[in-house]
């Protein structure tokens, strides 16, 4: 026998289910006034500096099928690449934004600011980038992914240097598709799979 | 200082992405491997939420919906525990929030058309911050369980769902709580992605005669671990010293 290690486990994941509307998003569910203020409706309020920018797409499941039920997090720093809370960080930058897929189309729309660079503990330079968390039914633990820019420059960012195949990089950067307009399809599985960090 | 990366998830303890017994996860879960990295900032920060934006009641799902005018129907709840990380320290102000069918088994959500019947006074979902210790609370009721389209009989046990924060974005956890005593735990595909058995009980809350109010309440303590942060302190030196 050993001494016992003076640590605890993470609690084991569940899927999100196709009801995590009503408790993540109640006004998309139907159910507008469950709280008086909902959180994450918008990462940015009047006033931020930086491009505003629309990412819109969907997420394919491995059929090619738009979902109509994912719901997504995403969680940038502002155009100065500061957090909110960080000193010096844009009062109007939350940075933390809820979006659900669209139930007729399939599509999903982020309003923000262009994101700032930033640094890694070590020193080493991210190109811009907004952390996405992804739910739904049949999701059994969150899936962790990146949105880049097609318009940054990507080449020195540590996390896209580690994909060895070079092809699959592609499917976290974001395309320009017009002024301040961005597409990114996310895709689950099969042909085109998007690549889900564990970080 | 517990200020490094995150600790890395172990991936063993958690579900299989895959699962067929649960089949929407068939098509919905990747075929290739996650890329594993140390954690950055954009994982390491997180947002943040003030008491400001609560209200006084979005903890109590028996008065919630109906703003106190009537409470819910159904067996009276607590539901209590901590939000802790793998060192055992709690995470004081961060956000829970959980949502759950009404006593009948049925949701207050446009897709849900189980025959049970809407409850007028419940909403079904709620949302509370941690205190100082780590420790949060709902009054609620029991939800019922319900059935689901995934093999030709499949129930869900009671459950209610939850969502836990953090400090940080790499914390960020859903999961779901279960009832001691109910037999449809073992039989469920959806609890049954968790492969350890021992694991799948760390999801089931134990009734806490304790916690619970005579002529009011049952309770039941369920306690929610996060993810922890390593030492950074060796983690300036320059590569190969
Ligand atoms: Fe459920």
């Amino acid at each position: 026998m050993v001494q016992k290690l003076d640590m605890l486990q993470e609690t084991p994941s569940q899927t999100a289910g196709p009801y995590v509307h009503i408790g993540m998003m109640p006004t998309y569910a139907g159910n507008a006034g469950t709280f008086d203020d909902e959180i994450g409706t918008s990462p940015i309020s009047d006033g931020a500096q930086g491009d505003v920018i629309e990412i819109t797409g969907s997420v394919y499941d491995g059929t090619g099928w738009a979902m109509r039920d994912a719901l997504i997090e995403s969680w940038q720093p502002d155009a100065q690449g500061k957090f909110a809370g960080q000193d010096g960080a844009d009062p109007n930058v939350s940075g933390f934004c809820r979006f659900a897929a669209d139930a007729e189309s399939g599509e999903f729309c982020l309003r923000t600011v262009k994101p700032g660079a930033v640094a890694t503990a070590g020193g080493t330079l991210q190109a811009p980038h907004i952390a996405l968390w992804i739910v739904a039914r049949g999701i059994n633990i969150g899936l962790q992914t990146r949105i880049y820019f097609e318009d940054e420059d990507n080449s020195n960012d540590p996390v896209l240097a580690r994909i060895e195949q070079r092809p699959r990089v592609d499917t976290l950067i974001a395309k320009k598709t017009g002024p301040g307009q961005y597409r990114f399809d996310i895709r689950l599985q099969g042909a085109g799979e998007t690549v889900f960090l564990d970080m | 200082m517990l200020d490094g990366p995150l600790i890395p998830r172990n991936r063993a303890i958690h579900p299989d992405p895959y699962d067929p017994g649960y089949k929407t996860s068939v098509p919905r879960s990747p075929n290739l491997p996650l890329l594993s990295l140390d954690s950055t900032p954009s994982e390491e920060t997180g947002p943040t939420f003030g008491h400001s934006r609560l209200g006084a009641l979005d903890n109590n799902l028996i008065l919630n919906w109906t703003r106190g005018a009537a409470p819910a129907v159904g067996e009276r709840i607590l539901m209590h525990g901590r939000v802790l990380d793998e060192h055992g320290r709690p995470v004081p102000n961060t956000l829970v929030e959980i949502w759950q069918a009404n006593a009948g088994g049925r949701y207050r959500h446009k897709k849900d058309g189980y025959l049970a019947p809407l409850d007028p006074n419940f909403g079904g979902a709620g949302r509370t911050l941690t205190d100082e210790y780590g420790r949060y609370q709902f009054l609620t009721i029991r939800p019922g369980a319900y059935p689901w389209p995934n093999r030709a009989n499949d129930w869900r046990p009671m459950h209610i769902h939850i969502s836990v924060f953090g400090h940080s974005f790499g914390q960020r956890l859903i999961t779901q709580m279960y009832f001691e005593g109910d037999p449809l735990i073992p039989l469920c595909p959806i609890a049954a992605t968790i492969k350890n058995r021992a694991q799948l009980d760390r999801l089931v809350a134990p009734l806490d005669m304790a916690a619970s109010k005579p002529l009011d309440y049952l309770a039941y303590k369920f306690d929610i671990v996060l993810r922890g942060r390593r030492q950074s302190m060796f983690e300036n030196k320059p590569e190969g010293m």
